[in-house]
């Protein structure tokens, strides 16, 4: 019991520390970088339970910010090869376990 | 039978009306005959042009008639006869044989009721119009439309490129580790940082430059490559040139008794100095195909900018270094032992010295007037041997009759008067009691070969001094030389006592310092410009004059006659001020007043050397060229101390 509780403990602990966004890969310019970065913050914080609903709100805003036509996926295990518009793919982990990836292409 | 009485009937029939007329009738399929025949006959008929007053067409008629009186009135009546005309026609269409006759004479009334109303046409579309109730013109027209053309154009689509990349839970959690521990060793980093924080500062302006140095490394990367490259290119574009230069020996100098010839190789030309005249040219020591060429002018009224450009023979089309100065460049001199130092001297009397090595375009030492400059345009300078104090020095003449050293101490300028040259027996009594002296006009100079001291100066008014650096106030001796400006004076390179010096006044005359009169002279038709001799004979010198031509002479060979006379440049508007020999190559550069500089390959006729005998080996070796010149000199010195 105390194993399994010291166990989640660290888990919990982990999880605190390696919740901060942390990118992985992107060629945006600066700027867009850190809007998109807190985007997505913002939105995995509002839509913990609900991914669909976070890439949803990621989406409408990048749309409305930079153009047409972003694609946001979220998720804690996928693989993914996409064809993005050079300078506007952001990959970055978030929570710990969440992985974010954010691209546009028309 | 008088009394007999017959009686006639009149009636309304027509006698010549026919009784019985019979007619198809397609209901019947018969012929069934008509129960009434016609029995009108037509005698006379007429039509008739009255019209009722208060009818509609009179009425109309008459408002007609009020506002359009002089229109045509017969027209509107022909009008109404034809509508009429047609009226009757349909009322008459009953009695066919009358009808007949009626018709044949309406129908040519008709024709010609309807030619008249052909030939009216217009008024009467004129007339409809204004009938209407409310006046109104109808008017229409239509715009030309534009062709319309179809245009369509497609951008580029954005450039897009693939990503791929797996999202896995261990894969987040071993990136956050990693990133994790880059923190915590960054933080370590930033302690002792934080103390070295002015280091820091000038790490990152040293870190910009670099950065701005990588910047430019590329550009350094590419530019010593571009100047392979542009070198390469010249020798491809002037290839046939540089074969000539390399190769190309002249064998019509076989069949040209003694003569020879100058072949024209490159040609040196720079676009900031085409106003400007050449001034003085001198071949680097060191690196044998480099020669420095200084421009200015040579005019009293058009004194303007001067450029020191160095030229190297490898490539002609564009000068390895470009220095501008604000007077003109009078005269210039390579440092022996440095190749780097330039020394040059100014119209506006001053001097300075290049170095090479660095970038810039400023001399790296120059004089002023605070520091001694001379007062008039510095003619020559030359480079002396370190003083004792392993300090570079050099001299300088100028128009203003002094004879100056220059020494760089501690990266300045000082100057030492090492003679002025005053003209005997013109001293003048000046204001209080003292004595002027009035100096004369240094135009050139040059140092002995082997004894540093030893040296001459030519002046303006022709005379040349022999002068002696520890001497400062006398000469050793005076040659009475020339009788205009002595434009240059030369020592022989093997020859300890001979030297050579031209001037204006069209001569070019060879000496022997211990006589004073000249060996030779030579008149050439036009004042020489310059005079220098050769580095591989001693009996080989070449002069340049104002008329464009270059003169070559062996007195080895011809003591009188030059072996070449050349015209170098175009004769009009252009004259030659220099010539230089390459100390290695057997070519000559040549300087002319257009900011030009040719380069020409001696013919070898003109760089004989002496013929072996059979038997004797050649001797070679300065002892060679001395004792020729001594043979030459004997010749013309015994009749001399003879006489």
């Amino acid at each position: 019991m105390a194993d399994t509780g010291e166990g989640k403990k660290e888990e919990v602990d982990y999880k605190r520390l390696h919740s901060f966004p942390l990118i992985r890969h992107t060629d945006m310019p600066e700027e867009m970088r850190v809007e998109a970065m807190e985007l997505c913050v913002t939105a995995c914080e509002k839509y913990a339970t609900n991914n669909e609903s976070a890439a949803k709100m990621i989406k409408e805003m990048m749309d409305k910010k930079f153009g047409s036509s972003w694609h946001v996926v979220i998720g804690e295990g996928f693989g993914f090869e996409i064809t993005h518009e050079v300078k506007n793919l952001l990959y970055m982990f978030f929570g710990g376990s969440l992985a974010v990836c954010v691209w546009k292409c028309s | 039978e008088l009394k007999e009485e017959f009686t006639r009937i009149l009636t309304a029939n027509n006698p010549h009306a026919p009784q019985n007329i019979v007619r198809y009738s397609f209901k019947d399929r018969a012929y069934k005959p008509i129960s009434y025949v016609d029995q009108m006959a037509i005698h006379f008929s007429l039509n008739g042009n009255m019209i009722l007053k208060d009818s509609d067409e009179g009425r109309r008629q008459s408002i007609r008639l009020s506002t359009a009186a002089a229109k045509a009135p017969v027209e509107t009546s022909a009008v109404t006869s034809e509508e009429e005309e047609i009226k009757d026609e349909e009322s008459t269409e009953d009695t066919q044989a009358a009808g007949e006759e009626q018709a044949e004479g309406s129908g040519i009334a008709e024709v010609a009721e309807a030619v008249k109303a052909e030939e009216p046409p217009p008024p009467r579309v004129k007339e409809q119009k204004l009938a209407n109730q409310f006046n109104f013109i109808e008017r229409a027209s239509r715009t030309l439309n534009n062709p319309m053309r179809e245009r369509a154009c497609q951008s580029e689509p954005t450039p897009c490129k693939n990503f791929s990349a797996t999202a896995n839970q261990w894969k987040i959690y071993d990136a956050y580790v990693e990133e994790l521990q880059k923190m915590e060793r960054s933080k370590e980093k930033e302690k002792p940082k934080a103390q070295i924080a002015k280091r820091e500062e000038e790490k990152k302006k040293g870190r910009k430059l670099t950065s701005l140095e990588l910047q430019s490394d590329d550009i350094t990367k590419i530019s010593k490559a571009a100047k392979i490259m542009e070198r390469m290119v010249n020798q491809n574009t002037f290839d046939d040139i540089a074969q000539d230069f390399k190769y190309f020996e002249d064998a019509s100098d076989e069949y040209r008794d003694q003569q020879g010839t100058l072949l024209p190789l490159w040609k040196f030309q720079y676009d900031k100095t085409k106003r400007l005249a050449v001034t003085a040219i001198s071949w680097n020591p060191k690196y044998k195909d480099l020669f420095a060429v200084g421009y200015g002018s040579y005019d009293f009224m058009k004194q303007g900018q001067g450029m020191l450009l160095l030229y190297t023979m490898k490539n002609p089309s564009f000068p390895e270094y470009v220095f501008s100065s604000e007077s003109g460049i009078m005269c210039l001199d390579f440092h022996n032992d440095h190749p780097y130092l330039v020394a040059v001297g100014f119209y506006d009397g001053n001097v300075a010295i290049y170095n090479l090595k660095k970038a810039t375009s400023q001399p790296s030492y120059k004089s002023s007037a605070k520091s001694g400059k001379h007062t008039e345009p510095v003619w020559q300078v030359k480079w002396q041997k370190d003083d004792m104090d392993n300090n570079l020095n050099f001299f300088s003449v100028s128009s203003d009759g002094r004879i100056v050293s220059w020494t760089l101490v501690k990266n300045e300028l000082v100057h030492t008067d090492v003679i002025k040259l005053s003209v005997e027996g013109t001293t003048m009594q000046g204001p209080e009691g003292l004595q002027l002296q009035t100096l004369g006009c240094g135009t050139s100079f040059d140092f002995h070969k082997k004894i540093d001291y030893l040296f001459l100066v030519g002046t303006e008014e022709g005379k040349i001094y022999k002068c002696s650096k520890c001497y400062s106030s006398q000469f050793l001796d005076v040659f009475e030389a020339h009788h205009m400006a002595v434009d240059s004076v030369s020592w022989n390179p093997y020859h300890l006592k001979v030297f050579i010096s031209c001037s204006s006044d069209w001569t070019v005359k060879i000496w022997d310092h211990t006589i004073k009169t000249p060996m030779f002279i030579y008149d050439l038709n036009s004042a020489v410009g310059d005079v220098a001799w050769s580095p591989y004979s001693s009996t080989v010198f070449a002069a340049v004059t104002t008329d464009g031509k270059a003169h070559v002479f062996d007195l080895n060979i011809n003591k009188y006659e030059a072996l070449c006379t050349q015209l170098v440049v175009a004769k009009k508007k252009n004259k030659i001020t220099h010539i230089q020999f390459n100390p290695v190559y057997p070519v000559v550069i040549i300087g002319d007043e257009r900011g030009h500089v040719t380069s020409l390959k001696l013919s070898p006729n003109l760089r004989r050397m002496p013929k072996a005998k059979k038997g004797q080996e050649v001797k070679k070796g300065p002892e060679v060229e001395i004792a020729k010149l001594d043979k030459l000199l004997n010749l013309v010195r015994e009749p001399e101390s003879k006489a």
